[in-house]
């Protein structure tokens, strides 16, 4: 049975192949834009962090910069 | 209607989705390759091999639609001049590019033990060449340049001509003579698959869509917070 399912009457090498690089492209697609979109989130932060209070204050009024903030922990899935 | 693409308004949605969106792919997917691996019945011709198509088919039609999206936010970018548009086009093409050479390995890895040969010079696979060549020229042409005005004439003119290559891929089967079988799944007429093997092959790309969308929104997140990024030297 087992082997019926990995051999795949000699179709195997090919499918699991198929399917294995799929899923490999998946992951290191992932893991890439991952890493850039936690790079600029920290860059984000960082240049938040040498702001001035009244930069601070400015930075602030904007709806997106506060999003910013705000996910910078839970977005790490 | 544009009020709904100004930047934080997308960006509260777009950065709380992508959590919820892997989680339910990573569902989706799983149920998917146990139907497409060990559920689905194997071809009466093609035997075991035509578990291949669960990973081939939607790859390949996720990557012309993607591409199909691009041209149209590059279009409407072009009129309308709201780089919103730009940007959800930029941010599609890392999954289309991605899914393209899915579609062509696994197309290859099929071929063999179907056609006998890795790779042939036919209609369907060399207009799916092309394609992955507009999306790496695409891709490029957002890291080459640098100023803004030209950076989206330039990608704008490479989504359009690449878009007449989509319904030469669509059709290449019904114009030439291809190594390729006509569509079997079809929208406006009866399906010729059956639905032990249809019901597999909609649920990966179900699965396929769902990553797409989730890559996407990740990409987009990380070029809004560029951009805020730039906004904060500016201060």
């Amino acid at each position: 049975m087992i082997n019926e399912m990995i051999f795949m009457k000699g179709y195997g090498l090919y499918v699991w192949s198929a399917f294995s690089f799929t899923l490999i492209s998946f992951v290191i697609l992932y893991v890439l834009i991952k890493i850039n979109l936690v790079k600029e989130q920290n860059k984000f932060i960082a240049k938040f962090g040498l702001l001035d209070k009244e930069k601070i204050k400015v930075a602030k009024t904007q709806s997106t910069n506060r999003e910013i903030l705000l996910n910078r922990t839970s977005s790490k899935i | 209607m544009f009020k709904f693409f100004k930047t934080n308004k997308i960006f509260a949605i777009t950065s709380k989705a992508p959590k919820y969106i892997f989680f339910i792919f990573v569902i989706i997917l799983s149920i998917g390759l146990v139907e497409a691996l060990f559920l689905s019945p194997e071809d009466y011709i093609q035997s075991h091999s035509v578990r291949i198509m669960y990973v081939h088919v939607p790859s390949a039609w996720i990557a012309l639609g993607i591409f199909s999206l691009i041209a149209f936010f590059s279009i409407i970018n072009f009129i309308f001049k709201n780089k919103n548009f730009s940007l959800i086009a930029k941010s599609l093409a890392p999954p289309g590019f991605v899914l393209n050479i899915i579609a062509l390995v696994t197309g290859s890895i099929w071929g063999k033990p179907t056609w006998g040969t890795w790779w042939a010079w036919d209609a369907r696979i060399t207009s799916m060449l092309i394609l992955v060549l507009f999306y790496s020229m695409y891709i490029l042409a957002w890291r080459i340049f640098d100023k803004k005005e030209q950076v989206n004439k330039i990608t704008s003119i490479i989504a359009i001509l690449g878009v007449i290559n989509v319904p030469i891929i669509k059709f290449s089967v019904d114009w030439w003579s291809t190594l390729h079988q006509s569509s079997s799944v079809k929208v406006l007429s009866e399906t010729s698959i059956h639905p032990s093997m249809l019901v597999p092959l909609l649920i990966m790309t179900a699965a396929f869509s769902l990553f797409t969308l989730l890559i996407f929104l990740m990409k987009y997140n990380t070029e809004l917070i560029k951009i805020k990024n730039k906004g904060l030297d500016r201060l």
